[in-house]
């Protein structure tokens, strides 16, 4: 028989609740044993109830509320139970023990709860792939995405593209073996046209933001001579003392990453050592090459040093070339800076974070608006070159052949055709108890 | 005790193009074989339309061939007319087909039966059964004699509950359509098989001399030898032509007119008929816009007079056909020999069958062709080549031959039916193989004499012949391994650009515009440019990267095919899975995980969960 699971499924104790699930054959069982009071008591399905958790010798435990789901109308296929607790180190300890000592009831692994409810059927691929970005979203722009992706946003505009690709192959299809019947003749002059129409529709997906983009943060770049200033606006930016500062020139060795989100917005704060191209100190030397590596995979970079300096042609956008120090009455003054400001002062520091939360936003995947992993990217990038290519294929059987090719893309999208290795290292990323 | 003369180790019954083919091949097994019908002068005959092949069809009759199977043969045997269709598209979808006189058809057929050795002939109506233990061991004949077999073939085309229907007329009808027929129904019906109605037309046969030949555009027989079996040296019959009407304005009209009368229309016939194969009626009331529907005259024969019009099978009246026929160009003057008609009958379920052909609930009872709810002569033919070659195979204790989805449309058929079952006559499409890059029709002997000649199905004749050829394969291999520089073909006036470099013949042969015969001066002098295997293995190398691409997914697929499911795997008890996915499932019974996919309706979450289970349930039962 399947064994039957449980894990505390809300965050690290202590907390104000602490909400324990079980799944599986033997959860009605083991919350009669728990929540039962020696006599069998029924549970209500889908409704909370107040009960005294006792362990097998039959100490109270526990006042918890608890709820119970008969499967397989649930979010595991399974029974399930859920025991809201109370918070606290020892009485989750105390509530886990008592479970794992019922026959049959073992600790869930990672990821374990939405694996089961992908093998009972109750979700699709893509489903889960959302739930486990769900599950690790830290910012609202992350929540809203995966929440896209988890609610089948995502799956139901595959099944569109599935089936409008299906009437299209069917075209070809009649054409390849009915083509000696009056009823079809050759393919339809506009076909090659509406193959590229799609096309376009697969590359307006492509084109947007992917999902590891919102996981990692709008990944910003601080970049300038030694002693510009870098090291005071990413402590300023970050609210807090994460690199230390001092005005000896070369302090900053290392390449330091922060993230933190700035109005909902996930970002990845990178402060560098500072770009002086000639350096004895073999340390600082690597610290530079360090630096390089970081300004090529900015999203965007911020220049403190002299106007026009900068790396030009760095990340996605040019740099932004910051006037910074500016109750420095000494500072660099520039003649076109994106922004003027005092990270000491604060003085121009709102507007600045303003400006650079709406630039994140709008290379960051919209509020609400699934987006794709880079599994899903290169699915749909298989499927975009698949009809690429049928869109100039002469031959109807070729260009079948490249339909066929953009159908499988599709199916594995939504779990069709899929591999074990994919699945184990998707459900090895969720933590325990979901 | 009974006598060694009325022991068999397999018994056919019926001599169809299934029956024919499924005794043959247990014959060239080498297993004591026994086809029993009730007209051995019948054996062979072409019981609707002339013509044999044509587009996915073309493909099964090469790989009955290549198998060395009878259809190719006596298809070239009795050809009259020849046609590759599709020749405008990729080679994959050239479809073989010819017209064959009815006559020299059956003659052929006859000779191959009655030379096969292993293969014992039988007049005689099958009668029932006989069962031991819920397994057949045995036929009984209307006579009473008692005949014992290890395995049963059922090649009985449509001889369970056919009725035949023109206008308000009705017949009983159907291959044997006798009493003693009519027990061995109802042993089948009474083992509670799953059974479903289908129907199928035929068009009216018309007196070729009263056809005004001349107004109408012709259509020759293709002038390159090209043949239907693999061991044709060439052709032997005159090529006669095929002449083009088409149904006009007031050929539809009337049958406008008088589609009350049509029993498909009176709900007389609710059976399901064939959508890509309609009756004209249907044609009109579903395509009612168009100016006229092609039809194709095709002569039935060298010596008679009767012409087959392809694309008007209809029930209506005598009257109205006759009526519709005379509004068609060349046809004004027209003599009908025989009205056409409607059959609706009974068929099995196929989903009933194991993936061998083989009945679950009667063990040793195997099924082939119409009564499997298919249609056509080559469809037939497959699966009476499949059954034959597995019961003899289940007698020997051999493993089947590994046919799959990726090596010939007869395992895509035989998939199809007994994964999907059927909602409508089942006729074979290029649409339904998903690997036809790889099963062309000219390549099906690369494809599977290989298989046979491991399995122990081919004839000395195929073999010697397929010795020589391979012989040439390793010529011609090296031949296109052979390098060309580019500058020297854009000398020769190929469409190659002259910093293109040195690159093999294989490579060259898939650039758009070049053809094989302009590398013959790279390939060398005693390259056989003409042999249809340089041809073919030109096309391989054209085809060459889609067939690389296909292979990781070839790969995925053998990996769930390694997932077995018992015919006594629960889906009940899988999660997940609706009522209507369980019952799908259990009717289909796939072999894997693999087969399960493909039964339709299974969602991708369902099939996820399959997996999961069948994992668990191995595991368990490993234990």
């Amino acid at each position: 028989m399947q064994d039957t699971i449980f894990a505390l499924s809300s965050g690290v104790p202590p907390a104000a609740i602490g909400i324990i699930r079980i799944s599986g054959p033997k959860a009605g069982d083991a919350l009669s044993e728990l929540a039962g009071s020696g006599s069998e008591r029924e549970f209500k399905p889908r409704r909370p109830s107040l009960a005294k958790l006792r362990n097998a010798d039959g100490d109270v435990l526990d006042e918890a509320l608890v709820l119970w789901f008969p499967g397989p109308e649930t979010a595991t296929g399974e029974d399930l139970a859920e025991l809201h607790c109370h918070g606290g180190r020892a009485v989750i300890a105390a509530v886990e023990l008592a479970l794992a000592d019922i026959a049959g009831l073992r600790r869930a692994e990672p990821g374990e709860f939405t694996r089961r409810a992908f093998a009972n059927g109750r979700i699709d691929l893509a489903e889960s792939e959302g739930l486990a970005d769900l599950l690790s979203a830290e910012t609202e722009l992350q929540r809203s995405a995966a929440m896209a992706m988890a609610g089948g946003a995502f799956s139901h505009t595959v099944e569109q593209w599935r089936s409008k690709l299906l009437a299209l192959s069917a075209e070809v299809e009649s054409a390849l073996d009915f083509s000696d019947e009056d009823d079809v003749s050759e393919m339809r002059s506009g076909f090659a046209a509406d193959l590229r129409d799609f096309a376009n529709a697969l590359d307006s997906w492509l084109s947007r933001p992917q999902s590891s983009a919102l996981r990692e943060g709008y990944r910003v770049v601080l970049a300038g001579p030694p002693n510009a200033g870098k090291s005071t606006l990413f402590n300023a930016l970050l609210d807090s003392e994460a690199a230390i500062t001092s005005p000896t020139a070369g302090t900053t060795r290392d390449v330091i990453e922060r993230s933190v989100a700035l109005g909902g917005v996930p970002f990845t704060f990178v402060d560098t050592a500072g770009l002086r191209m000639e350096t004895s100190d073999s340390i600082e030397a690597e610290g530079i090459a360090r630096a390089q590596a970081q300004l090529d995979r900015a999203d965007l970079v911020l220049w403190l040093g002299e106007e026009g300096k900068g790396p030009v042609n760095e990340g996605p956008t040019s740099a932004w070339e910051l006037e910074v120090q500016c109750d420095d009455p000494a500072h660099i003054s520039k003649s076109n800076p994106r922004a003027v400001l005092s990270a000491k002062t604060g003085e121009g520091m709102e507007a600045f974070k303003s400006a650079l939360i709406a630039h994140a936003k709008h290379a960051l995947p919209k509020p609400g608006e699934a987006a794709l992993n880079a599994r899903q990217h290169e699915l749909v990038e298989g499927a975009h070159q698949a009809l690429v290519n049928a869109s100039s294929q002469s031959d109807p059987l070729l260009l079948a052949e490249e339909l066929r090719n953009a159908r499988l893309s599709f199916d594995r999208l939504i779990g069709r055709a899929t591999t074990e290795d994919m699945l184990d290292s998707l459900f090895g990323r969720f933590c325990i108890g979901k | 005790m009974q006598t060694p003369s009325n022991s068999y180790d397999v018994l056919v019954i019926g001599g169809g193009h299934a029956g024919v083919e499924a005794a043959c091949a247990a014959a060239r097994m080498g297993v004591r074989t026994g086809l029993v019908s009730f007209d051995l002068d019948a054996i062979g005959a072409m019981s609707c339309n002339p013509a044999i092949g044509g587009l996915g069809k073309g493909h099964l009759v090469r790989e009955v061939d290549a198998l060395d199977g009878v259809i190719g043969r006596a298809a070239d045997a009795g050809a009259i007319h020849y046609r590759m269709l599709n020749r405008s598209k990729g080679s994959a979808v050239w479809g073989p087909r010819v017209q064959a006189d009815r006559k020299l058809f059956k003659a052929q057929v006859q000779r191959i039966v009655n030379s096969q050795s292993h293969l014992e002939l039988i007049e005689g109506e099958a009668a029932a059964l006989i069962l031991k233990g819920g397994k057949a061991v045995g036929l009984e004949l209307a006579d009473g004699a008692q005949l014992h077999s290890q395995a049963v073939i059922v090649c009985t085309g449509t001889f369970l509950g056919g009725i035949l229907y023109r206008g308000e007329e009705r017949m009983e009808g159907g291959r044997i359509g006798e009493n003693a027929a009519h027990r061995l129904a109802e042993q089948l019906r009474g083992a509670d098989l799953p059974m479903a109605r289908l129907k199928t037309g035929t068009p009216p046969r018309l007196d070729g001399r009263t056809i005004d030949w001349a107004s109408l555009p012709e259509q020759a027989s293709d002038a390159d030898e090209w043949t239907m079996s693999a061991l044709s040296q060439h052709r032997t019959n005159p090529q006669i032509f095929c002449a083009i009407t088409r149904t006009t304005q007031k050929a539809h009209d009337a049958i406008r007119a008088n589609l009350d009368r049509s029993p498909l229309f009176t709900g007389a016939i609710d059976a399901a008929g064939p959508r890509y194969c309609p009756s004209i009626e249907d044609k009109i009331h579903r395509f009612g816009d168009r100016e006229g529907h092609q039809v194709f005259l095709e002569p039935e024969g060298l010596d008679t007079h009767y012409v087959y019009p392809n694309g008007i099978s209809t029930s209506l009246p005598v009257d109205v056909q006759l009526e519709m026929l005379r509004a068609m160009p060349g046809l004004e003057n027209v003599r009908m020999e025989v009205p056409g008609y409607a059959v609706e009958y009974d068929h099995i379920d196929p989903r009933a069958l194991c993936a061998d052909l083989q009945l679950r609930a009667i063990p040793g009872v195997y099924c082939a062709g119409q009564i499997n709810g298919t249609t056509g002569y080559e469809e037939a033919a497959a699966q009476g080549l499949m059954a034959g070659l597995n019961s003899a195979c289940a007698v020997l204790g051999k493993e089947p031959i590994p046919l799959n989805r990726s090596n010939s449309y007869i395992a895509v058929m035989i998939d199809d039916l007994t994964l999907q079952g059927v909602s409508e006559p089942y006729r074979m499409l290029t649409a339904r193989a998903e690997y036809r890059l790889r099963l062309r029709a000219n390549n099906a002997s690369t494809r599977l004499t290989p298989l046979g000649i491991e399995l122990g199905c081919i004839g000395k004749e195929r073999l010697d012949w397929h010795v020589s050829r391979e012989t040439l394969r390793s010529d011609i291999a090296a031949a296109f391994e052979r390098t060309a520089p580019a500058k020297e073909l854009n000398d020769a006036g190929l469409p190659v650009r002259r910093d293109g470099g040195d690159k093999p013949l294989s490579e060259w042969i898939r650039h758009d515009g070049i053809e094989l015969d302009q590398l013959v001066p790279w390939l060398g002098d005693s390259f056989p440019a003409d042999h249809s295997l340089a041809h073919e293995m030109a096309e391989d190398s054209q085809y060459a990267p889609y067939l690389a691409r296909q292979e990781a997914e070839l790969r995925d697929l053998r990996a769930s095919e390694e997932l077995a499911l018992p015919a006594d795997f629960p889906y009940v008890s899988v999660p997940g899975l609706s009522n209507e996915m369980i019952e799908r499932l259990s009717s289909a019974s796939p072999a894997n995980l693999a087969a399960a996919g493909r039964v339709s309706g299974i969602t991708p979450a369902a099939l996820s969960a399959l997996l999961v289970h069948a994992r668990r349930w191995q595991k368990q039962n490993a234990a």
